[in-house]
């Protein structure tokens, strides 16, 4: 058997293909708040919940409706992206200009109404989602046996993030975010409806953290606490890469999934804490994250 | 002006004490103890959040590993009551020096984040940690007798303990908000640069509410696992935090008697609601949005700022 620093090359792999497929969890939704942060300066303590909404609209889709995994993966970001613009209209709008905690302290109790009555729906333990059929089984790649379905999720992850950072650095709707994100009032005042911009940013956030729930309803059980959970470490991940910068976000958050799998070979009992771990440093070292500017 | 407390405080202070003393001939003593506890909580909380404008996000660590290292001191050195308090205080104000160190390199939502990741590694370190007792918590903790004598078993005569410790706590933090100190910390909420130019050391300042602030959630947590007898991860998890800010927020964050108000209302409504499981997430959620949409000076701030005093 092949061994690397004492330990089997086997588990070294897949631990990094696990790593690699929570760093593209963890860049989806760091992206997500990123962007949202950006032009509404609200961190969407609620991002973990509509992750979560996101898998069991998937789930619901296929029990109810007959709806399989392929149109789960543009039904159920659009149902909670519509979700979340009304969300915005109705409750985060009406914070502008406030002190961005209270956006922080509003969409935590929206996290806590969402996840409760998931709860009393569905109970703590979550319901099963099977792998589509497509990409049940695994590819022997000789020197690892890889699951279908965890490439997928990583590439389809990587692809959506490319695609999200070519449309706002590459397209006019990305420019004008992020000038709206400079100087909202100056681009408003050049005929751009930005209110209506907001609002679709937010839905547009919204939905890639569903997109993200869907990638994940077939990895473990869908479960109303699979959220939560998630999105405190993705705010260490946020503090480590800054908000600032889309591309970062992405990097910081593939980074960490990797460091995170290989803790979980070498030092098994630190894998639950290494991001925090890596936070702690960054702001020791570089205290404005790896990504930020200096405040 | 007593101890800084204005004529309508002090009536507001003697009328606390008044129903202190007078509750437990109503209320079960259990209950208002464990609201006392969580009054002091979110009081400690309070100091920061309401008057140096710092949102900490993860206050449970302190509450909960005071619980647990009162439990432990309790259990296995002995400990009398008031000193296994003092070590869950002792416990709340090391941690707070460290997360309160790390954290206020950074300012504003970015420090919320950070309390808020640190206190979840607290937790992951109480989940694995041998000494906790892991999923099953530190159990039949002994009520120590109090200063080695005085027996501790009936509950009334533990009500007054707890009530004075309350009582203590919430006049230290008074009188940390009236000191020379404290109309700093003000100076910091209100105007950081400022305060900077006029030569402050704003991170010493911080630093020192901070540590404050969680030694006072410590000796919280210390007292509520005399209490109950028992440190369990609840009092860790990511939701007490919530829940504290919860408390401060209903009751009217910076206001001296709001963070007791949440904390007697939160109370009542975590027995009452008991018996529906998971609609009290939902309550808690549900009033949290209406608080922060419509609600932001909470029931005593409201009530102050109607009859144009500080309470």
């Amino acid at each position: 058997m092949v061994m690397i620093f004492g330990k089997p090359l086997i588990l070294l792999y897949g631990q990094l293909t696990l790593g690699l497929i929570n760093g593209a969890f963890y860049a989806l939704l760091s992206l997500g708040l990123a962007v949202i942060f950006g032009l509404l300066n609200v961190v969407n303590f609620a991002h973990g919940a509509l992750f979560m909404l996101g898998a069991f609209v998937t789930w619901g889709l296929l029990t109810y409706l007959g709806i399989g995994y392929w149109p789960s993966l543009v039904l159920a970001p659009l149902v909670i992206g519509v979700l979340g613009a009304v969300m915005q209209r109705t409750l985060i709008r009406r914070l502008a200009g406030l002190d961005p905690l209270y956006g922080l302290l509003l969409t935590f109790g929206c996290a806590l109404v969402i996840e409760g009555l998931m709860r009393n729906q569905f109970g703590s333990s979550g319901v099963p989602y099977a792998i589509p059929e497509a990409l049940s089984g695994a590819v022997n790649l000789g020197f690892m046996v890889l699951p279908r379905y965890r490439a997928w999720v990583v590439i389809a992850a990587a692809v959506m993030c490319l695609a999200v950072w070519l449309v706002i650095e590459r397209t006019r709707l990305g420019a004008l975010l992020r000038a709206a994100t400079e100087n909202a009032p100056l681009v408003q005042a050049f005929g751009v409806n930005v209110p209506r911009m907001v609002t679709l940013t937010y839905a547009a956030g919204a939905a890639l953290a569903a997109f993200g729930g869907v990638l994940a309803a077939p990895m473990n059980s869908v479960n109303p606490n699979m959220g939560t959970n998630l999105i405190i470490v993705v705010f260490a991940v946020v503090v480590i890469g800054g908000m600032g910068s889309i591309l970062g976000s992405i990097i910081t958050g593939f980074g960490l999934g990797i460091i995170e799998g290989l803790t979980k070979v070498y030092y098994p009992e630190g894998s639950a804490t290494v991001i925090f771990v890596v936070m702690v440093i960054v702001l020791l070292l570089r205290p404005a994250g790896l990504f930020g500017k200096a405040a | 002006m007593m101890l800084g407390f204005t004529r309508a405080q002090a009536s507001a202070l003697v009328a606390m004490i008044a129903i202190i003393i007078v509750a437990p001939a109503v209320l079960y003593p259990v209950f208002l103890m464990k609201v006392l506890c969580f009054g002091l909580f979110a009081s400690a909380f309070n100091l920061l959040i309401g008057y140096v404008g710092l949102l900490s996000f993860g206050h449970a660590a302190y509450f909960g590993m005071g619980s647990y290292v009162a439990a432990w001191t309790a259990k296995n050195w002995h400990f009398s009551s008031e000193l296994a308090i003092l070590s869950g205080g002792a416990t709340g104000g090391v941690l707070g020096l460290v997360v309160g160190w790390l954290a206020i390199r950074r300012q504003g939502i970015y420090f919320a984040m950070i309390t808020l990741a640190l206190s979840q590694m607290v937790y992951f370190f109480c989940l694995e940690a041998s000494f906790t007792g892991g999923e099953d918590g530190i159990q039949q903790v002994p009520r120590s007798p109090l200063f080695g004598v005085i027996p501790m078993q009936n509950d009334m005569a533990l009500y007054w303990v707890i009530a004075a410790v309350f009582l203590i706590g919430f006049l230290l933090i008074h009188r940390i908000i009236h000191s020379p100190f404290g109309q700093v910390l003000q100076a910091i909420r209100e105007n950081e640069p400022r305060a900077i130019s006029l030569g402050y050391r704003v991170d010493d300042y911080k630093l020192l509410a901070f540590v404050l602030s969680a030694a006072l959630a410590g000796i919280a947590g210390g007292a509520k696992s005399q209490v109950f007898g028992i440190a369990t991860l609840t009092d860790v998890h990511w939701s007490m935090s919530g829940e504290v800010i919860l408390m401060t927020l209903i009751g009217g964050i910076g206001t001296i008697f709001g963070p007791v108000m949440g904390a007697l209302l939160f109370g009542a409504l975590e027995t009452y609601l008991a018996q529906f499981g998971d609609w009290v997430t939902v309550t808690q959620g549900a009033i949290f949005v209406l608080c922060v949409l419509a609600f932001r000076r909470g029931i005593i701030g409201e009530l102050g700022n109607r009859l144009k005093l500080a309470l």
